[in-house]
């Protein structure tokens, strides 16, 4: 497993102050709600909403920070802190990087559950 | 834990962040309730009592901002303290939110160390204001005390038209005298009971009790369109219940009590008198003496309720009474015209 996805120390302390049975149930729920805040994001992107999109990414952040995902939480504030580019191809190609990076913390995520 | 158990709204737009502050909340020892945004938080503020907000910032329809804003301007909700939840960006942005009200702003994911001694630190003072306010409603009446906790605290008075009513048990030295201290206070308890309920229930509002007597106000500190008629509604109704409280006396064998009661209506200042240490709301003037007055005649002429020409005019005949003539009293350059009241008589007891 790769140690850069999720920060162990972070996801260990969140364990050890809530209990293993509660991080699970936490777990499930991201994954249920990742997709849908990804999708909130190209949404924005696409009808060029800038709080919209702001807000997405805050969402993604937030969540990514309590977990430990340390590359998922550097991708999703750099959108929040740059907002819309006036570029959207640029806007596309960092998406699908955000979006791989989501797909690698969920998975080790269910491995760490 | 039920003892030191506060309710605690969180309002958080993420579901994850919901259920781990939840959690956290919980694990404390602390009843939680939830809203998915600010206009949720707010109606649920509205509806029931909470101890404390843990209030997300981005939130959407109504964000964070929003809602300290409303809840500062909200007077039955603005002492609810707020606790500010978030990863919001910039330095500015944090200091926004404590400018606007928030006791205190944790970064999230929250440490849940900080977060206890943050809560217990919120609640704590909670606890005291509540306490504070409290106080101010046991030694001054609701309504001066929402007055006070409105507009604040300033030594200074205005111009008012009001009724004043002033009461007190006849030859109540005698009966002190007749019987222990322990049965005294008794008296005296239900009496004001009685007569605050009375009082309370035509938008009266008692201003001075010295032992057995007692001052009431009827316009003042908030404005009653008939402020007259109200007096005289209560006045009749004080001689009513203690009437019935004689009944229930004269069953366990003691003697009946009789009361007299003076109203005037016109003029008065009123305001906080005294130091900035310490001050009374209260009334003043010629009005004022006025009813004190009438109280003390009512010995003189016989009767239980004695009002002024003013208060008898603004009855419009609606409660029959007796006119009593012209009487000259003490500080007074004119004689003045007084009424007797008629009250309905219950088995001859007063």
């Amino acid at each position: 497993m790769d140690e850069s996805v999720i920060d162990r120390a972070v996801y260990a302390e969140l364990r050890d102050t809530t209990g293993a049975e509660f991080v699970a149930e936490l777990v499930d729920t991201f994954i249920e709600e990742g997709p849908g805040m990804l999708a909130e994001l190209r949404a924005a992107r696409a009808e060029c909403n800038a709080e919209r999109f702001r807000r997405a990414a805050h969402s993604l952040k937030s969540n990514g920070r309590t977990f430990g995902a340390v590359k998922l939480t550097a991708l999703a504030r750099e959108f929040e802190l740059k907002g819309l580019d006036t570029d959207p191809t640029r806007d596309a190609a960092s998406l699908a990087a955000l979006e791989s990076e989501y797909a690698r913390a969920a998975a080790e995520l269910m491995a760490l559950r | 834990m039920a003892e030191g158990s506060s309710r605690v709204l969180i309002a958080d737009d993420n579901k994850v962040n919901r259920l781990l502050l939840s959690r956290s909340v919980e694990l404390l020892g602390h009843r939680i309730a939830l809203a998915e945004n600010g206009r949720v938080a707010l109606e649920r503020l509205r509806k029931e009592p909470f101890d404390l907000l843990l209030l997300d910032i981005e939130m959407p329809e109504l964000d964070g901002f929003a809602v300290l804003e409303q809840l500062k301007a909200d007077l039955k909700l603005r002492d609810v303290p707020v606790i500010v939840t978030s990863s919001i960006e910039g330095l500015d942005n944090i200091i926004r939110c404590i400018e606007l009200g928030a006791e205190d702003y944790l970064p999230k994911p929250v440490n849940q160390v900080l977060l206890k001694a943050r809560i217990g630190a919120s609640l704590e003072k909670k606890r005291l204001r509540d306490q504070e306010k409290a106080l101010v409603r046991r030694f001054a009446t609701s309504e001066v005390a929402e007055d006070l906790l409105q507009s604040g605290f300033a030594l200074g008075g205005k111009r008012i038209k009001a009724s004043v009513l002033f009461s007190d048990i006849r030859g109540f030295t005698a009966l002190v005298e007749s019987q222990g201290p322990e049965e005294t206070i008794d008296l005296l308890n239900t009496y004001y009971m009685l007569m605050f309920d009375a009082i309370g229930g035509h938008g009266g509002v008692v201003n001075q009790m010295i032992g057995d007597g007692l001052m009431a106000l009827f316009g003042a500190p908030l404005p009653l369109d008939n402020c007259a008629g109200n007096a005289v509604a209560a006045a009749l109704e004080m001689v009513e219940l203690i009437q019935q409280f004689n009944l229930e006396r004269s069953t366990a064998r003691k003697p009946p009590i009789r009361i007299g009661i003076g109203v005037a209506t016109g003029d008065v200042v009123a305001g906080y008198t005294g130091t900035q240490q310490r001050a009374t709301y209260t009334c003043i003037g010629d009005t004022v003496n006025l009813a004190a007055r009438l109280e003390a005649h009512t010995k003189v002429a016989g009767c239980g309720i004695l009002i002024d020409d003013t208060t008898q005019r603004a009855l419009n005949g609606s409660v029959p009474m007796q006119p009593l003539g012209e009487v000259p009293f003490k500080g007074k350059a004119a004689a003045v015209e007084i009424f007797a009241v008629m009250a309905s008589q219950l088995h001859g007891q007063t």
